[in-house]
Parts: structure tokens; C-alpha cells; sequence
């Protein structure tokens, strides 16, 4: 297992909601949890993988995701089974829309 | 008259060597019978050294007993062949070549031997002439690569010596033509022999001997894609083809290749496509095998038309039951034909989409990889622009509209298309900076790299990270930075000029799935049609009768 901790500047997002968890851990797979964190200003996105040596491709995935959408606020965890990045960004960008819309 | 005496000569030499042949095999046979046991002895009575042998097979149904009685005859009398047929599949095919037998090979696919064949090469047991598209080793048969002796496979035969081939046709009209009408000898294996066939496929004066099989012919199911292994990003790529390539250029004549990717767009046609208004308008007609993952959207009412390669292990009564969408004779029984449908695909569909291992920045792609040589099979045919076209149809005019802005002379193009996720299994980019077909090009000391398809036929990219309209780029450095925009987090992608990606962006040669309006949130199994073999059953009205390996209720 490999842990680490990257945190992003952010607009506010206006906070999630409520917490969300989407996708699950198996092969391949991967396990998201959106959650309201302490600073508004920025995101923390907390990453544990069972994959080592990847972790300049997590930055840039995740500082993409950060870029594209209004994270400020959330505190985001992840829990990684050796997922693709495709998987990784799809699975964020599903957890964001629905820390936003959706009641859990 | 200006024109010199000639002194006489015989115009009739091949008909006198295949009377000697017939002669030297009559013996062995009951009249055009010949006994399964006997088998082995007809083949080294026909073949003469040097001969050009087809033996039929492709992806799909196998001559497997006459390939099996082949490796069985004696090395001293049956050798210095010249195989000239669509693939290598089977371990006899290579076992007959490793046993001395074989010189000179001309093919087109050898997927499950390539590692045996790329070992024979480098040690230089064998030579290999040209790994072709289907169409072209077709093609050849007729010019300069006609066999003397063909082994086919048919599902019967009757007692005159017709054939049944039915369903799985594939292959055999191109290779029994070719051979029997140019002084050769055909050698059928047929499953049974019945008083009466269902239909003739092969008149009986095109073949010479036919023998039942104690097995029926091989056929691999290769085009059942298990809906339940199909990935959420797969859906979502899905998505971004349906909704950034098929509803954008109206593509209502189109063939697939026979990947999870494309097996997903299928799935979300009577959905994701449907709820975008889209039947009616898009993939109405296909040249494509009897997918199984179809089966809901010629349910749903989507395809209008079907046409065929060749058959698909248990989709027969389907298909049967569906004579308005496929092919069926007056039996009622499917034929298909390879070389019919491979010129299909190549003049009147609209687009080709498929998947590869490797893209390079030129935007070629291809499947090789070092320490195999694989061969393509039919994407080469369907993944070019038919640069003989002349009719046209909305989709086509639009791209070559948009791929020849500035040119005077207005003509089509046809949309090639690759689908690919930016890491396959075990992190492996799908785009590199240097194909892997160089390296196998050199160790095999092939003529040229084996490419599936050329960069300047493919006029679009699809990865999770959106679609690259290749054919809207006007230099080679705004097709490298497209092709990075899209390439994701591969190494190629990390690569990317981020101000020309975005520049590339503004202008809607590169569409992210936010540019196309597509919610992550539905990307997700929850879309698909059907999400597993036991749904697709369902769907058929429990017509499809999948293979027992897909079987898991």
C-alpha cells in the first residue's frame, strides 16, 4: 500500500451536502468518499493505492480533476485497487456531481 | 500480316496435370467420396511439390480434419508448399510448416500462432510473402497466388458432391472459385453427407472430392462479447462515440470491430441513443458478423439491415427468425460471404470504428507487437478511405468537406475511427511515440512495419478523455498536439503543449465528454441494453442459443 495526501487551492464550492461514497473496491476498481472538509479554499484529496510508483500520474489526475470542477471545501478520499486513471477520473467526476445533486 | 509464327504449343497443361492428379486420387475415393481413413493418402496423392495450398480457414470456421490429415503426410512426398490462405489459426497450420513441409506462406491473420510463426521466421524456417487485408489475399487468388488444391469446410454435402455451407459461407465461394475454375483441385470436409441439402451453396462441379469429418469443422465463437465485462469507461466512451461521431455526422451505414469498446456502443443504442432521438438516424445498416450485443437494438428497431462475414456460434436461429434485418436464402438459413462483405465495408459503409494496442503521433495504429506476427484480418479494408468511391451520402460529404477545406474539387471521405482507453491492462499506454510494428518489421525482416490502419485514413480518436477530430487539423504539429489532447495520462499525453491543447479545444477539434454535454453520473453499467449473455437470451425470446463457455446461470 502506498498513502499520501495532496491538497489543492479551490473556489469555494459551496460545500458538499452530504457525504457521498460511489464505486467499489474490487479488481480494478476503485472507492471514492466526498466529504465537507475543514477549509473552504481548498481541496484535500487523500489517496491509498495497492499500486507503487505511480504517484506523479495521481498529481496530474487529480490536478486535473481539482482544474475542472469547483472542489473548494471538499475533502476527498480515495481507496484504489489498481484502477486506470480513466477509471480514477471517471469515478471522481461521478462522486462531485453527486456530492452536489443528490440526496444520499 | 505483321505478325510472326509461334511454333505450336499445348494451351492445356494445367487441365493434363489436374486430369494426372484426379487420376492418382481415384483410386482412394468412391467416385468423389473419399473415406475418412483414406484421407491422408488422397492428399499426397494430389499435391505435387511446389503447390500453392489453401487450406480454408478463418477467425471463424476451420478446415480442422483435412489441416489434421495434412501434418500426417509423409514429408518426403508432400513439401516445398506455398500456404496462400487467410490464416494461420490452427496448431497444424504451424505444425506442418515446423515439420519442413511448408516454404513459402502468404496470409492474412495468425492471432493464435503468432508467437510460433514470429519464432519460425526469426530462425529462418519460413518465408513469409505479404501479411494482406482479406480483400487482397482474395484478390491475389485471382491474379498470381491461384491455389492448385483447396481444403475446405462445409456443413454437408449430398451424394452429387454440392455443398451446404450456410451460415458460416465466409470464406469458401472466393477460395473455390478461384481454384476450380483455374485447373485446381477442391477437397471438401463436410460435417454430413445427406440425400438432400437445404440449399446449394458450391455446385458440385466445382469440387472434386468431399469426405465426411468423424467431428464437425472448428467454429470459434470470436465476436460474443460478454456484456458483463463491460467497463464503465467503456460506457462512457461509448457515449462520447454515439453522441460526439454518430449523431454529429448522422453515420447510418457503419461496420464495428469485435471489441468490449464497441460491443458497449451496441448495448447503448435502444438507451443512451434512443433517449437522444436517434433511431432512425444513426446505424441503420451494417456490414458486420451476427453480434449477440445487437440483438437489442434490432430489437428495439434500430437496424434495418445486416450483412455478413460469417456466421456467429449460436446466433443462428436468431438470425433465422429475422429475415427483414439479415441475409437469409429461401431455406431460410443465413449465408454469409467474407469477400462480399469486406467490399461492403470498404465502398458503402459510411464508418469504421475499432480498437487497437498502439497509436502513434501520426495517428497509425497497429496490433503488432514485438515476438509476434499477427496479421490484421479485415480492419485494413474497412479502416481506409475507399479512394474508388463516387456515390455519397450525407456523413461522407461532410467529411470530406471538413478533411479537404480549401481544396477545389469537392469529394468524401470515409470516417475512420479508433476507440481506445489511454492505459490497457497493467498500465500499458495505448499511445506511444514509436510503434512496436518497427521493431517486429525489423527482427522479421518484413518489407514494411505492419500497420492496421494508416495515419492519414483515420479522421478521429475516442478515448475517456473525449474525441480528437483528426480530420479538422491542418498541420502535422496540430494533429500530434490532438492526438496528446487526448491520450490522457500516457506519456504521450503528459506530453501535450497544454496552450495548443486548449487552443485545439476552443475550436472543437478536441470535445471533452463536459464539451459534449455528457453527464459522468449515466456512465455507468446501469445503461447498457443488457448486462450480461443471460439478458441477451431474454432479449432474443430465448432464440440465442449461446455456447455453453458463456453459459454461467
Amino acid at each position: 500500500m502506498e498513502r499520501f495526501e495532496v491538497k489543492f487551492p479551490a473556489s469555494a464550492a459551496g460545500a458538499a451536502q452530504h457525504p457521498v461514497l460511489a464505486g467499489v473496491v474490487s479488481s480494478g476498481n476503485l472507492e471514492v468518499l466526498v466529504e465537507t472538509g475543514a477549509d473552504p479554499a481548498a481541496c484535500s484529496i487523500e489517496v491509498n493505492t495497492s499500486a507503487h510508483g505511480f504517484r506523479d500520474i495521481w498529481e496530474a489526475v487529480l490536478g486535473d480533476f481539482a482544474a475542472r470542477h469547483a472542489v473548494g471545501g471538499l475533502r476527498i478520499s480515495i481507496n484504489d485497487a489498481g484502477a486506470t486513471p480513466a477509471v480514477v477520473s471517471l469515478r471522481l467526476a461521478q462522486a462531485f456531481e453527486h456530492s452536489r445533486t443528490e440526496a444520499p | 500480316m505483321n505478325f510472326p509464327a509461334f511454333p505450336a504449343q499445348a494451351w492445356d497443361g494445367r487441365l493434363r496435370n489436374r486430369a494426372q492428379r484426379i487420376q492418382r486420387a481415384a483410386p482412394l475415393a468412391s467416385g468423389r467420396q473419399v473415406a475418412p481413413e483414406r484421407i491422408v493418402a488422397l492428399l499426397e496423392a494430389v499435391l505435387e511439390p511446389g503447390d500453392r495450398l489453401c487450406i480454408e480457414g478463418n477467425n471463424q470456421k476451420q478446415a480442422d480434419f483435412l489441416a489434421r490429415a495434412l501434418v500426417q503426410t509423409d514429408p518426403a512426398r508432400v513439401r516445398d508448399l506455398h500456404l496462400v490462405q487467410s490464416v494461420l489459426a490452427l496448431p497444424e497450420h504451424v505444425d506442418v510448416i515446423e515439420r519442413g513441409q511448408v516454404s513459402r506462406i502468404d496470409f492474412s491473420f495468425s492471432g493464435p500462432q503468432a508467437g510460433r510463426l514470429a519464432r519460425l521466421v526469426e530462425n529462418g524456417k519460413i518465408t513469409i510473402g505479404a501479411i494482406h487485408t482479406y480483400l487482397e489475399l482474395f484478390a491475389r487468388y485471382f491474379v498470381d497466388l491461384t491455389p492448385q488444391v483447396a481444403l475446405v469446410a462445409a456443413q454437408a454435402a449430398d451424394r452429387e458432391g454440392n455443398l451446404y455451407t450456410g451460415a458460416n459461407t465466409e470464406d469458401t465461394p472466393a477460395i473455390v472459385e478461384a481454384t476450380a475454375f483455374k485447373g485446381g483441385i477442391v477437397i471438401a470436409q463436410v460435417n454430413e453427407i445427406v440425400d438432400r441439402l437445404p440449399r446449394v451453396d458450391i455446385p458440385a462441379d466445382w469440387v472434386d472430392f468431399t469426405v465426411a469429418a468423424p467431428t464437425p469443422h472448428y467454429i470459434e465463437p470470436l465476436f460474443t462479447r460478454d456484456p458483463a465485462l463491460i467497463s464503465e469507461t467503456q460506457v462512457l466512451t461509448a457515449m462520447i462515440a454515439i453522441k460526439g461521431l454518430y449523431a454529429e455526422y448522422g453515420i447510418r451505414r457503419l461496420n464495428h470491430g469485435i471489441g468490449f469498446d464497441t460491443a458497449a456502443i451496441e448495448l447503448l443504442l435502444p438507451t443512451y441513443a434512443a433517449d437522444l432521438g436517434l433511431k432512425g438516424k444513426i446505424c441503420t445498416h451494417w456490414a458486420l458478423n451476427p453480434h449477440p450485443t445487437l440483438i437489442p437494438a434490432i430489437e428495439a428497431g434500430f437496424v434495418q439491415s445486416v450483412h455478413s462475414f460469417g456466421s456467429e456460434v449460436g446466433m443462428e436461429r436468431y438470425v433465422s427468425a429475422r429475415p427483414d434485418v439479415f441475409f437469409i436464402g429461401a431455406d431460410g438459413n443465413m449465408r454469409s460471404n467474407r469477400a462480399f462483405c469486406q467490399a461492403a465495408g470498404h465502398y458503402a459503409c459510411d464508418l469504421f470504428i475499432g480498437s487497437t494496442l498502439q497509436i502513434d503521433l501520426d495517428g497509425n495504429s497497429s496490433t503488432a507487437t514485438r515476438g509476434r506476427i499477427a496479421g490484421f484480418g479485415g480492419a485494413p479494408n474497412m479502416g481506409a478511405d475507399a479512394r474508388g468511391r463516387r456515390h455519397a451520402s450525407p456523413a461522407w460529404l461532410r467529411a470530406g468537406r471538413e478533411a479537404r477545406a480549401g481544396k477545389a474539387m469537392p469529394r468524401g471521405q470515409k470516417l475512420v475511427a479508433q476507440i481506445v482507453e489511454t492505459f490497457r491492462e497493467h498500465m500499458e499506454p495505448a499511445f506511444v511515440e514509436r510503434l512496436d510494428a518497427w521493431d517486429l518489421a525489423e527482427s522479421a525482416g518484413m518489407d514494411l512495419p505492419p500497420v492496421m490502419i494508416y495515419g492519414d485514413d483515420l479522421t478521429h480518436i475516442i478515448t475517456e478523455e473525449g474525441i480528437a477530430h483528426l480530420l479538422l487539423c491542418r498541420t502535422a504539429d496540430e494533429r500530434e498536439q490532438a492526438i496528446r489532447g487526448v491520450a490522457g495520462y500516457t506519456p504521450v499525453g503528459m506530453g501535450r503543449d497544454r496552450r495548443a491543447v486548449e487552443n485545439l479545444r476552443d475550436r472543437g477539434i478536441i470535445r471533452r465528454p463536459e464539451d459534449l454535454g455528457i453527464d459522468p453520473r449515466l456512465a455507468t453499467r446501469d445503461l447498457l441494453a443488457a448486462r450480461n449473455i443471460k439478458e441477451l437470451v431474454h432479449c432474443s425470446g430465448g432464440l440465442y442459443d449461446p455456447p455453453k463457455k458463456f453459459r454461467n446461470w
